[in-house]
């Protein structure tokens, strides 16, 4: 009975998707309450499921197995685990919000909510998935939903950042395949449980583990981002809906630490241990290079986008310090990131659609004239930055402390101090864009300017909530996430 | 004499004659196309019923009726339906010849299902040359300066791969003394290695076979005939030389070359290695050269050029597995469907666009999804599956193709495969982008003829359903490839 769950937790957005689609004369309302619907729904199950899961036991859950391609072995395998549980609810929840968020929609209402569906069943899917043929195909699904999102509802350069955006992404994935079948003949399996036990035999070796290792990874870095191959996220941020970026930050780049320690350090953590001084120098480059360029940002939008690429260095930090705390901070800091940059992107497209402005040298003294969102933004802002009682102090510190006790990579407490000094260049652009945009003397051509309406109201409490609970009781993701990735550090010995 | 093995081309022969006699009878022309899919789908009856039955040959082992022989007929059967359907409204404009134009497409479809069935050199060439005259007359069918041009060089250098073709044959025929495959794989096993290194004519005569049928699957370096031939041709047409023209091509290959030439296992390894290099040459080029275009079936052109090269893949990891291994082939079959559906799909969206804008061009079809919605959904769908991303048959046919590859240590052809795959996302989504994203020319809808929608309807519902059930298709690629090892 229990294996339902994950399967209508993925079809929910993708009936709703299918509705929207193809039943003819909707009209924009009942399109809008397809989908609050469908995705509500689908967040209700996902908080069935994690109030249900079973801590004591722990491993793999609600899982589901069907055969499905009996030639390649593939099968149709769903599952949650303490790593993966965390995630689902986050996809969950930022899929209702974004609908919310999207209410003020006009535009070719119909394809918009059908293409914002599919993509929410994309990347749940993606978390939900144990085969690997079937994480694949997840992770490519995700493409298409999200080019149209940018390139027709987008701002900006929208087409060229779209197309960016699918060509990395389709690049990394083109390696990751390669991994794939490389990874499938090496052991004869798709099923990521069998080959992480190792019950899979090794029925030939086509290549150094270390190759399949590197051509995997490839795929996830594209897609954390990892410098230097961050270089599509700062375009798509920007450029997308404020939904799609909502999405785009808050859940989607998290595939990529996942598929990390789901496939990379599960499988691989000898290779993973080897390797570890280089990923970890590329995430203290990713934290410093990306908060730098923050620091010189002026479009509102465009600096939380750079954020994140500093924010998820911390996660490919926590990774690769390949400690059981450092990797429990890393599926926290997942979480928290996710509702910290998707609020603050929320607050960005909330601002830019009263204001009509998103320069923040044009923006200034905003708290007088919408104090709600100047103090939702102010706490979205602080939480980045680490303060005390939200969830970025909560999973930055777990992550740092985790990553310097770590005892299986050698030098680790450099890369940590140096990544510490990430925070400190945060505080610096966090204050100085709340400064700017809120704070300051009151310009006269905004007076006037609305404040947040009831429904946005809904959701910027929902998100503040959250970020405070799981900034003062981190245990309720931590207790689940260690169960997760426990397992995955005894294999290293961390 | 088991005559009845031969009932689906002697039902489909007689169909194509019926329907020239019915064109002087009928005032009605759009009953030709109707007998034309009877005949056919009554073929395929025929080809259905004799499925999964042991290998039979027939006429002193000219022709094998084998599941491979029967899966490549049930193929080229539904993609001649597709393009008598895909046809209807352009025939309607035809003011005569209207029964010739139905009769070619069944001839044809009768060449390439005997030469799906041939198991014999001289077989192979005579169903080659029937399929391929049938093709030339088809490709000048409009008359116009465009189309004389696109038959007239499709005339000159089809013929001159066959003759290199033919060449070809004999040298093979005058080291081993038969023009039977089987025969011709003993005996080139029974020269030994330096037998076969002391015969260079036998080394010649395979490189003008891969030569000449190089020609008819358009892998480069034989690939020059492709756009122009393309582009000039009558959709249709164009999509029936796409498909099933390059499906026969396939079909010859697989069987010469794992029959005739499988073993030993140095001289497999050998041609495939060849078209391991050829596979990666000709996705690179055909990608490459679709980037600029700006006329949609000339872009077509040159990705039918890269797509023959992923199925190169196949033919190389058919060379290089182990004597006995089938996977090269199943995979070959099994992409061939996927790209035959997808390709055919967006052909048939292709001729009810361009019918209605009357332009080749891809800037003119802006704004199409905002005129027929459903019609730039089935395009988009089937470009997503040629470029090989899921939930579409492509990413399937793809994953399984170069996973072959990738078992029989081709990893190499399967990175430069995959990162060909991102190429050609660039071109196949910027048709997508300007049906989606550009302001439509008039809001006026774009109508389509009921037939067309039949069409477009079977083969996108094809291009998921081929995803999601993907499983009972591979198996029966794998039958038909195992029938041909034994």
């Amino acid at each position: 009975m229990d294996s339902g769950y994950l399967l209508a937790i993925i079809l929910l957005p993708v009936a709703g998707t299918i509705l929207i689609a193809f039943i003819p004369g909707l009209s924009e309302r009942l399109i809008r309450y397809i989908a609050a619907v469908s995705t509500l729904v689908s967040l209700i199950l996902a908080v069935v499921i994690f109030a249900g899961f079973d801590r004591v036991i722990g491993g793999i859950q609600y899982e589901m197995k069907a055969s499905w391609i009996e030639a390649v072995n593939a099968n149709f395998h769903l599952g949650v685990d303490g790593l993966s549980l965390p995630l689902v609810l986050l996809t969950a929840f930022l899929g209702f919000v974004v609908v919310l968020i999207s209410w003020k929609i006009h535009e070719r209402v119909r394809e918009y909510f059908a293409w914002l569906l599919l993509l929410e069943a994309s990347i749940l899917g993606v978390f939900c998935s144990l085969d690997l043929l079937l994480f694949f195909i997840f992770w490519e699904i995700e493409v298409i939903p999200m080019y149209f999102l940018i390139s027709i509802w987008g701002t900006g350069r929208r087409e060229y950042s779209s197309i960016k955006y699918v060509l990395y992404t389709l690049f990394g994935s083109a390696f990751m395949l390669a991994g794939i079948l490389s990874l499938y003949f090496t052991t004869g399996s798709l099923s990521m449980v069998d080959i992480a036990n190792r019950d899979g035999v090794i029925v030939q070796s086509i290549m150094p583990v270390a190759v399949i290792f590197w051509l995997l990874i490839i795929g996830f870095a594209v897609k954390l981002p990892v410098f230097p191959l961050h270089t599509w996220l700062p375009d798509a941020h920007t450029d997308a809906p404020t939904a799609g970026s909502v999405m785009l930050a808050g859940a989607l780049i998290k595939m990529g630490g996942y598929g990390m320690i789901r496939i990379c350090v599960s499988i691989f953590p000898e290779v993973a241990q080897q390797f570890a001084p280089l990923l970890l120098a590329l995430a203290v480059i990713s934290i410093l290079y990306g908060a730098a360029v923050t620091l010189r940002q002026t479009d509102l939008k465009r600096m939380i986008a750079y954020s994140s690429v500093s924010h998820m260095g911390f996660v490919l930090l926590g990774v690769f310090a390949l400690g059981d705390v450092s990797l429990t901070g890393a599926g926290l800091q997942m979480v928290s990131h996710g509702l910290l940059t998707g609020l603050l992107f929320a607050m960005a497209g909330l601002t830019m659609h009263n204001v009509e402005e998103r320069d923040l040298t044009k923006l200034g003294g905003l708290a007088r004239q919408m104090p709600v969102i100047a103090i939702v933004f102010s706490i979205a802002g602080l939480g980045s930055l680490g303060l005390p009682l939200t969830s970025g102090f909560a999973a930055e510190f777990i992550t740092f402390t985790g990553a310097f006790s770590s005892t299986t990579v050698a030098g680790v407490e450099v890369y940590t101090l140096l990544a510490v000094l990430g925070v400190v260049l945060a505080a610096g652009y966090i204050l100085w864009m709340l400064q700017r945009t809120f704070y300051g003397p009151v310009l006269e051509q905004y007076n006037g300017v609305k404040d947040a309406d009831k429904l946005e109201k809904v959701y910027m409490f929902a998100f503040v909530a959250l970020i405070l609970l799981v900034g003062i009781c981190p245990f309720i993701l931590t207790d689940v996430i260690k169960l997760g990735v426990s397992p995955i550090a005894m294999l290293i010995g961390g | 004499m088991n005559l009845e093995l031969l009932a689906p081309e002697i039902s489909l022969a007689a169909t194509a004659v019926a329907v020239i006699l019915l064109d002087l009878l009928i005032q009605r022309k759009g009953l030709l196309a109707v007998a034309s899919v009877i005949g056919l789908v009554v073929s395929a009856a025929f080809t259905i019923v004799m499925y999964g039955e042991p290998s039979r040959t027939i006429f002193n082992n000219t022709l094998a009726v084998d599941n491979f022989a029967l899966f490549f007929k049930l193929l080229f059967l539904g993609i001649a339906a597709l393009v008598i359907l895909a046809s209807v409204d352009y025939a309607s404009k035809l003011e005569r010849f209207r029964g010739e134009y139905h009769a070619l497409v069944l001839l044809s479809a009768l060449g390439m299902m005997l030469m799906a069935t041939a198991a014999e050199l001289i077989t192979i060439y005579v169903a080659l040359e029937l399929a391929s005259i049938s093709l030339y007359v088809l490709a000048g069918f409009l008359k116009d300066p465009k189309s004389s041009e696109s038959s007239l060089k499709y005339l000159l250098l089809g013929a001159t791969a066959s003759a290199v073709l033919l060449y070809g044959m004999a040298l093979v025929f005058g080291t081993t003394g038969t023009t039977q495959l089987g025969e011709i794989g003993q005996q080139v096993q029974s020269l030994g290695v330096q037998g076969i290194i002391d015969n260079p004519a036998l080394i010649l005569g395979i490189v003008l076979l891969i030569a000449g049928f190089g020609f008819k699957i358009a892998a480069v370096p034989f690939q020059m005939w492709v756009p122009d031939v393309y582009e000039g041709a009558p959709t249709p047409i164009t999509a029936y030389l796409s498909v099933a023209s390059k499906a026969a091509g396939f079909a010859v290959i697989v069987r010469i070359f794992s029959t005739a030439f499988g073993l030993p296992s140095w001289l497999s390894l050998d041609w495939g290695i060849v078209f391991a290099v050829l596979a990666a040459i000709g996705m690179t080029v055909g990608n490459i050269s679709a980037l600029p275009q700006t006329n949609i079936k000339r872009m077509f052109g040159y990705s039918s050029i890269a797509q023959a090269g992923y199925l190169m893949v196949g033919l190389a990891a058919m060379g290089v597995a182990s004597a006995g291994e089938t996977i090269g082939q199943s995979t070959i079959l099994f992409f061939l469907l996927s790209y035959a559906v997808a390709n055919m799909g967006a052909f048939i969206a292709i001729i009810a666009i361009t019918d209605k804008i009357d332009s080749d061009l891809i800037q003119d079809f802006s704004g199409i999804a905002k005129r027929s919605p459903l019609l730039a959904l089935a395009l988009t769908v089937c470009l997503v599956s040629l470029i090989g991303m899921p939930p579409a048959a492509g990413f399937m046919a793809k994953f399984y193709i170069f996973g072959g590859a990738a078992q029989n240590g081709l990893l190499w052809l399967v990175i430069i495969a995959v990162l060909n795959s991102v190429i050609s996302a660039f071109y196949y989504l910027r048709v997508v982008k300007v049906m989606w994203l550009g302001e439509p020319s008039s809001a006026e809808k774009v109508p389509s003829s009921g037939a067309l929608r039949v069409a477009l309807t079977l083969t996108s519902l094809g291009v998921l359903g081929l995803f999601i059930f993907a499983d009972p298709l591979i198996k029966a690629a794998e039958s038909a490839a195992k029938m041909l090892g034994s």
